[in-house]
């Protein structure tokens, strides 16, 4: 492997490196400011996750970026460029609806949107990773400011508890991923992923080999929040302030979904029918329980991470099916879709929290149609997207990944995630019960401009891609992996 | 160069490191315990990354380590600061005592 520095490389990594700078600039600005100038500090975490966009869409027209950079380790193909902005999408959704909310508590807000950026960073250079150990280093930035993020409310009991799971568990599932890390860089000496796809390729299958795989596997399927590494979810969820919650259920997901899927479809192709088994098992593991589990909260929050873990079990069908387009497209198209509906629902919470109600019971939902109409009717859309029926964006993404299960052979995970769909209605169906037949308080629901702006958002683009998926689809031809 | 000793010794050293780390951290109850049952997961696929960059003939291994020693001390502090917010709540960082949310 060589390395070799050019001066394009810093164009390349420009949306990164401003995405640091202004971090950097947000943690000193909390400190010299500390509790006052809050809502600046939000509008310039917003900004700068404009102008990071606009870098990400600057980057798209270089011509420098069909050669992998650094050494090979980042590459910014069209699969990059799609995480990179589903990532920002949802960090600004983010920074939008944390601004009241954080505004309200008694920290200090900079180290706050700082954390948020700094996780971002680590997700960009997720969705660019095309080597082990550089996936690793920024799933481990991810994580780290993610388990702070976790515990940012850290007079809240709850709050602490989240990130002292989070942490732990976490720190659990990097320590096993490394170790896979480590037997299969044994395997041939290369970390880069098209050097290991080439190195595999021509080698037999060992048991240290398939020990690392596996380990990797379980690395990452506990930060999509897989069965049997979902256990952690719950908790986190519901102890950590509702939009880090909101965040977490998108961002670092969606970022994990990207290398889950990069190393799996180009290093470990090969492999295939080892790990097919093992991924189709726990998605209808995580199926199941997802679903079942949901049914019995009566936390909007722990439902709400019930169903998250129970999305994650639909969008494994998509690795398995890698070996047509569908799988991929299926994978895109979902979590598209996913991140706005979720985090649309999420909000919802948001909104009915921070006026003095508690909002994280379905009991808070009560009478919500009357309280606000378009605030029940769009929570009922994110529901129906969750639920997958048309024509919302879940349905599109639940078609393609279940077309995607069908033409790879699992058959019965197909017909199994349908009748899991079915289920999940009953649960989204309380809420949407709650909202518009049971009498709740008469209080008026009162909104911000970026708590509007950010459920408006989230309804457009649920409603958009389910009702002409076309323009989408045709993004996300152009994204190809391996093969 | 590892010299004498063959790589796999060095990889049964670092299975058994893997498999004490694995055990301490399910079977500790001491959030501090199990951290560093955790740090020595991570230091067992250090040492498998050594001996097969010695074994290959590489350097690539050993400098892999140092990205590795420095994930592991940025974890550190981040755990340790969440252990004494959470010691601050409770008076104790024993994971079975701290249950406000099912696990």
């Amino acid at each position: 492997m060589t390395f070799a520095f050019h001066a394009s490389d810093w164009l390349l990594l420009a949306p990164e490196l401003f995405l640091t700078a202004m971090g950097l600039l947000l943690l000193g600005l909390s400190v010299a400011l500390g509790k006052t100038k809050e809502d600046f500090l939000a509008f310039l975490a917003t900004v700068s996750v404009g102008i990071t966009g606009a870098l990400v869409a600057f980057v798209a027209t270089r011509p420098e970026r069909a050669t992998p950079i650094l050494g090979g380790a980042f590459v910014v193909d069209n699969f990059a460029l799609f995480f990179k902005a589903l990532v920002l999408l949802s960090l600004a959704l983010t920074v939008l609806a944390s601004a009241r909310y954080v505004g309200a508590a008694p920290y200090p807000g900079g180290e706050y949107y700082a954390l948020l950026l700094f996780s971002g960073v680590g997700m960009l250079f997720m969705a660019s990773g095309n080597n082990l150990i550089s996936i690793y280093v920024a799933l481990e930035l991810m994580a780290l400011s993610s388990y702070v993020l976790a515990g940012y409310f850290k007079a809240e009991p709850k709050s602490t508890e989240a990130a002292l799971k989070y942490f732990i568990l976490g720190a659990f599932s990097s320590g096993v991923l490394l170790y896979g890390l480590s037997l299969v860089y044994g395997a041939g000496g290369v970390m880069g992923l098209p050097e290991l796809a080439k190195l595999l390729a021509s080698a037999s299958r060992s048991n240290l080999l398939m020990l690392g795989i596996l380990l990797i596997l379980a690395g990452l399927l506990f930060k999509i929040a897989a069965v049997p590494f979902h256990v952690w979810t719950p908790d986190v969820y519901e102890g950590s302030p509702t939009p880090v919650t909101a965040f977490f259920s998108v961002g670092p997901k969606v970022a994990a979904y990207a290398i889950l899927a990069r190393i799996f479809y180009v290093a470990f192709a090969k492999f295939h029918a080892d790990w097919g088994f093992v991924v189709a098992l726990v998605s209808a593991a995580t199926m199941v329980l997802g679903n079942v589990a949901a049914l019995l909260q009566s936390n909007v929050k722990r439902m709400l991470a019930y169903s998250s873990i129970a999305n994650a079990g639909y969008a494994l069908l998509g690795v398995l099916g890698f070996r047509t387009e569908w799988g991929l497209w299926g994978i895109l198209i979902y979590l598209l879709a996913y991140t706005f509906m979720n985090f649309g629902a999420f909000t919802l919470i948001i909104l009915l929290e921070s006026k003095g109600y508690a909002g994280e019971s379905v009991s808070d939902f009560n009478g919500l149609a009357k309280r606000s109409m378009p605030a029940a009717v769009v929570m009922l859309l994110f529901l129906l997207s969750l639920a997958g029926i048309p024509p919302t964006a879940g349905f599109i993404g639940k078609y393609y990944l279940f077309t995607a299960a069908m033409k790879a052979g699992y058959a019965w995970l197909a017909i199994l995630a349908v009748v899991m769909s079915a289920v999940s209605l009953f649960y989204y169906f309380r809420i949407a019960a709650a909202m518009f037949f049971t009498e709740g308080s008469p209080a008026k629901l009162k909104s911000s401009y970026a708590l509007s702006a950010v459920i408006a958002v989230c309804a457009v683009g649920t409603l958009v891609i389910g009702v002409v998926p076309q323009p989408f689809l045709e993004v996300l031809k152009s994204c190809v992996l391996g093969r | 160069m590892i010299g004498p000793i063959p790589l796999s010794h060095v990889l049964l050293a670092s299975g058994a490191l893997f498999a004490i780390g694995v055990a301490g951290a399910l079977l500790r109850r001491n959030a501090i315990q199990i951290f560093l049952s955790i740090e020595l997961m991570m230091n067992a696929a250090n040492l498998a990354l050594i001996g097969y960059g010695a074994a290959l003939g590489t350097q690539q291994g050993q400098i892999i380590v140092f990205f590795v020693i420095a994930i592991a001390a940025a974890e550190a502090s981040v755990g340790l600061a969440i252990f004494v917010a959470i010691f601050r709540h409770t008076e104790t960082i024993d994971v079975n005592k701290i249950n406000l949310l099912k696990w």
